[in-house]
């Protein structure tokens, strides 16, 4: 059954690859066929997905290759399967959105090259995680970033995108550098690219090689995450490709990194670590999710804000996962599986929560045809779907009971508050500061998603561009309503997820921990049995909206019938205007002001004066900015250098064929005199 | 079944109930010390049933988060004072949420306030809703550790476990310095989390100066009815937090009516009790400026660092 299933995801990503480009210039046909396509695959791909959860072994298959070393090999066990569901989820719904929202392309771009490639990328991004060879993995890794690179550059006509997809050219080849040479350290002991040869090697790696595997991979994958400082291409690139694109860059491709992370240190390395792996895998989680969230405050561009929040929840994931590396070299199995099972609940629930704000920002960007918040407002009387669901995503992704990113997060704080149990006093009295870190990211993500659906959807437009908005169409408020579902049901069903969770989580590190998770019936989830803390989401869930209600009710009994009369807003006597409302820079400037130490700030205020008199401006002219702290300090001395160095090597490129063939006689000479 | 449904709904009228009591208390404290006589305590009762019959006045500007939000946040602050033990040691909704829990949920609340601070258009609300998201979020995380570090004394960050075992002294541990460094930050969280000087004002409708005040400026009659009673609440709910976790002495441990009634009179005197403190503080200090208060709150997170680190010195 599931070959046939697989096969069914495979000629469905396969079919939608092929079929728009023989519809030449009929956009809607390339429309229907790319999407209805990827739509095929998608389903069959959750099929996969979950019959691979439920399956009792694995599922292995594999064709040879005619390159050597080379085998198409695939291996779904429950790790695969986890993350083969949460990238066909996200990809059912953003296909149902694509279909409305690429009629915004329609006579701009080639919808059948949009199309090919978008069902590339999620075939890709499947293969990736079901490849069960080094080789192979690496392939259709590079695919995956060669076409992500084709989809973030489809509006080459501006500057801006080009720019961002040369950036993010770059830095997925320095990951994909790291990725191989964490690949070949296993090669050069296993002799051999299986997965099933990394994972026992015929003589076990020395520990200082494993070290070099761990940090080469934490590099490679995190890279493609977005960890800091590695994460300076994600706000370039998420935002540049069309919206459902970014909704599958943001909310699924950087999670095929977590998925290469978890599977090299649980897999491969035999979730045998000392403490410092899991120390700096927690510590880099900590400080992206603080970093993340900081510089998405600070965006007005609302894919870009989103983006930045992509680099906060990778942080978060890794906190759990860093937590469930400490506890696993400590031998606190339990715990440890208790930090993974954190980290990848979150994973799906930001696969989730960021693939609907990226459709909701998606949906804005059609409806007003700009990116910049302070040009929106009042639109949740324009698209009032839209605005409900956007308000999902932003009450899940901050994290406020009884949404899906509360559960994640609570347990993520969980593994943190019983980092007690550890031994040694350094490590634990280390690890509540990351909890504090958390606590300052959640509040922190709270008040940007207070200033993103406030500034967005409320009070009054604030330019042309929201008071002409309209609805979107219904393709796309499918696809949205679809994910909110999947983020409501996965933030009141945990009694559903953790066991899912768990199938994936025992083999790795060899305790179930379900049914000791869940407590009262399965309602409430109790990590640490009786007495120690817990939630109960479905509770809370029934209570509020039972409270409400009760609230209404004991208002009416109190005061009576209500009588309510509308009024304009109180302008201080005068009209006001949507110049005079609140804007995200304001909203956002206190939190500037205060951390100031990192933002770094500039200000420009220039002001013209009116020649009759020098009390009243004719003009005036205000910029601020923030330091981008990383690209200068880090990334801009090394361009500078590589510039400076390929300056000197220009000489010999002297454009001569006969020093071109004379450089390959040499070279060819050393050779032979080598392997002589 | 019929006991725990009893002791919720009891714990919601005592939470209901005495919440106006303790700002008139507070309003009361302060009138005395400025040597004025002041209103009654009950006097905020009589306000908010007047608010209560008053005709509502709603901005056209705004939307339907406007008109659900003072019903959402009275609901998640009932909800959290429900998770919260405040004459009997042992709550029956302890599994629904531990105190990380009411955290988030107040948080809830504040959410939608900030939006419905910036739903009428005005400067204002908007001023309101930034100003009450950085003294958000420099409290949090001081609150976070601070809970963290009583929490480590009964090694769950479970409510009813840690009042019920710091109660009967049973199976804690726990030494007094990191307790009353976490007692004082958590005391520092409060005054900012519930508005009070010096980091807010309460009495002020001094444009430049007000926090909470600007956020819920566009409401009236029972909206504000509902906005004020939840601000009550989290007030109460703070004090009954500070006085159960660090000294819940006197509150019932069994279900018990007699003991559960002698649990709500020591309980009323230990918020009542805390309600003058606070009242004498804001007559002595001045609201501080806006961003000074990274100072005190600052103050407020080193301390509860310090307290956790502390208790683990304390016990090698």
């Amino acid at each position: 059954m599931i070959q046939l299933f697989l096969l069914i995801a495979l000629v469905g990503y396969g079919l939608g690859i092929f079929l728009p480009l023989l519809a030449h210039r009929r956009p809607h046909v390339q429309n229907i066929l790319a999407h209805g396509a990827a739509l095929l695959g998608a389903v069959g791909g959750v099929v996969v997905g979950a019959m691979g959860l439920a399956a009792e072994g694995p599922y292995v298959f594999s064709l040879p290759s005619t390159l050597p070393l080379l085998r198409y090999a695939i291996r779904l066990d429950p790790l695969s399967a986890f993350f083969v569901l949460v990238i066909s989820l996200v990809g059912v719904a953003v296909s149902v959105f694509a279909v409305g929202y690429v009629r915004e392309f329609y006579g701009r771009h080639s919808i059948g090259a949009l199309g090919a490639l978008y069902n590339a990328f999620l075939l890709s991004m499947t293969l990736v995680v079901l490849a069960d060879d080094g080789f192979f993995f690496l392939v259709v890794w590079e695919i995956m970033s060669l076409v992500s690179y084709f989809l973030v550059v489809t509006e080459h006509e501006k500057a801006e995108v080009r720019y961002a997809g040369f950036f993010y050219l770059i830095m997925t080849h320095v990951g994909t550098a790291f990725i191989i040479v964490t690949y070949l350290v296993f090669y050069q002991q296993a002799g051999s690219f299986s997965f099933e040869a990394f994972r026992n090697p015929s003589e076990p790696l020395p520990q200082g090689l494993r070290s070099v595997a761990f940090v080469a991979s934490l590099i490679g994958f995190g890279t493609k995450a977005g960890i800091v400082p590695l994460h300076v291409w994600l706000p370039y690139a998420h935002p540049a490709a069309p919206s459902h694109v970014s909704a599958l860059m943001s909310g699924v491709m950087i999670k095929t990194a977590i998925y290469g992370m978890v599977r090299v240190y649980f897999d491969f390395l035999g979730g045998e670590f000392p403490w410092w792996w899991g120390f700096v895998v927690l510590t880099v989680g900590a400080v992206s999710a603080l970093l993340g969230v900081m510089y998405a405050l600070m965006e007005h561009d609302l894919k870009s804000l989103l983006a930045y929040h992509s680099v906060e929840n990778i942080g978060i994931i890794l906190m759990g996962i860093g937590a469930g590396m400490i506890f696993q070299s400590y031998g606190l199995t339990q715990l440890a599986a208790l930090g993974l099972l954190a980290g990848l609940y979150h994973t799906v629930n930001h696969a989730m929560f960021k693939g609907l704000l990226f459709l909701g920002a998606g949906s804005l960007l059609y409806a007003t045809h700009t990116r910049n918040m302070e040009e929106y407002g009042g639109l949740i009387r324009k698209m009032p779907w839209t605005a409900f669901f956007f308000l999902v995503g932003a009450v899940s992704i901050a994290a406020l009971p009884p949404s899906n990113g509360f559960v994640s997060e609570w347990l993520t704080f969980q593994s943190l508050f019983l980092s007690f149990q550890i031994p040694d006093l350094l490590v634990k009295m280390m690890l509540p500061i990351g909890a504090a870190m958390l606590a300052l990211t959640g509040v922190l993500a709270l008040a940007c998603f207070a200033k993103a659906f406030g500034i967005s959807f409320l009070a009054m437009p604030r330019s042309a561009h929201a008071r002409n908005a309209r609805e979107v169409p219904v393709a796309m408020r499918v696809g949205m309503a679809g994910l909110a579902v999947v983020c409501v049901l996965l933030g009141v069903a945990p009694m559903v997820v953790v066991p899912v969770i768990d199938r994936v989580t025992a083999p790795l590190i060899g305790v179930s921990i379900a049914d000791k998770v869940l407590a009262e019936g399965g309602l409430a989830l109790m990590p640490m049995g009786v007495g120690s803390a817990a939630i109960s989401t479905p509770v809370l869930g029934l209570l509020l909206a039972l409270l409400v209600p009760v609230a209404w009710l004991m208002a009416v009994v109190i005061g009576g019938k209500l009588r309510k009369r509308f009024y304009k807003t109180w302008g201080c006597g005068i009209t006001l205007k949507p110049r005079m409302e609140y804007t995200a820079t304001g909203f956002a400037q206190p939190i500037k002001q205060v951390f100031s130490t990192i933002y770094r700030p500039t200000v420009k205020l220039e002001t013209e004066l009116l020649e009759e008199s020098r009390y009243f401006a004719k003009r005036m002219h205000f910029e601020t900015h923030i330091e981008p702290v990383f690209q200068k300090y880090l990334y801009d001395p090394v361009v500078r250098s590589l510039n400076a160095v390929a300056d000197r090597l220009r000489v010999v490129q002297a454009g001569s064929l006969q020093l071109y063939l004379s450089y390959i006689f040499v070279t060819l000479l050393i050779l032979l005199l080598w392997v002589r | 079944m019929i006991e725990s449904a009893v002791i919720v709904l009891g714990q919601a009228v005592a939470a209901l109930l005495v919440s106006p009591f303790i700002v008139g208390l507070i309003r009361k404290v302060k009138a005395r010390l400025q040597c004025r006589r002041g209103a009654g305590v009950i006097q905020p009762y009589y306000d908010l049933l007047k608010l209560f019959r008053k005709d509502v006045v709603v901005s056209t500007n705004t939307s339907w988060i406007f008109t659900a939000t003072p019903y959402i946040l009275f609901a998640s602050t009932l909800m959290a004072s429900l998770l919260v033990p405040i004459f009997l040691s042992k709550v029956p909704l302890n599994f629904a949420g531990d105190v990380i829990t009411v955290v988030y949920l107040l948080a809830l609340g504040t959410f939608f306030l900030m939006l419905a601070g910036l739903d009428a258009g005005s400067a204002f609300g908007g001023m309101g809703s930034s100003r009450e998201a950085i003294v958000a979020s420099l409290t949090e995380p001081a609150m976070i550790l601070s809970i963290f570090a009583v929490g480590l004394t009964a090694g769950s960050t479970n409510l009813s476990t840690i009042v019920h075992k710091t109660a009967l002294l049973q199976d804690i541990v726990t030494d007094p310095p990191p307790h009353l460094m976490a007692f004082v930050a958590l005391f520092i969280v409060t005054l900012a989390e519930t508005g009070r000087v010096p980091v807010d004002n309460p009495a002020t409708h001094l444009e430049l100066t007000m926090i909470h005040e600007a956020m819920v400026l566009e409401y009236s009659g029972r909206y504000l009815a509902l906005v004020e009673w939840a601000s009550a609440l989290k007030l109460l709910l703070f004090l009954t937090l500070l006085s159960n976790i660090f000294a819940p002495w006197g509150i019932a441990t069994e279900a018990e009516p007699a003991r559960m009634a002698l649990g709500v009179l020591v309980w009323l005197a230990k918020v009542s009790g805390l309600a003058v403190v606070i009242g004498v503080i804001e007559s002595m200090f001045a609201k501080l400026r806006l961003f000074r208060v990274t100072d005190l709150l600052g103050v407020a997170f080193i301390l509860s660092l310090l307290a956790v680190v502390f208790f683990y010195i304390l016990r090698v």
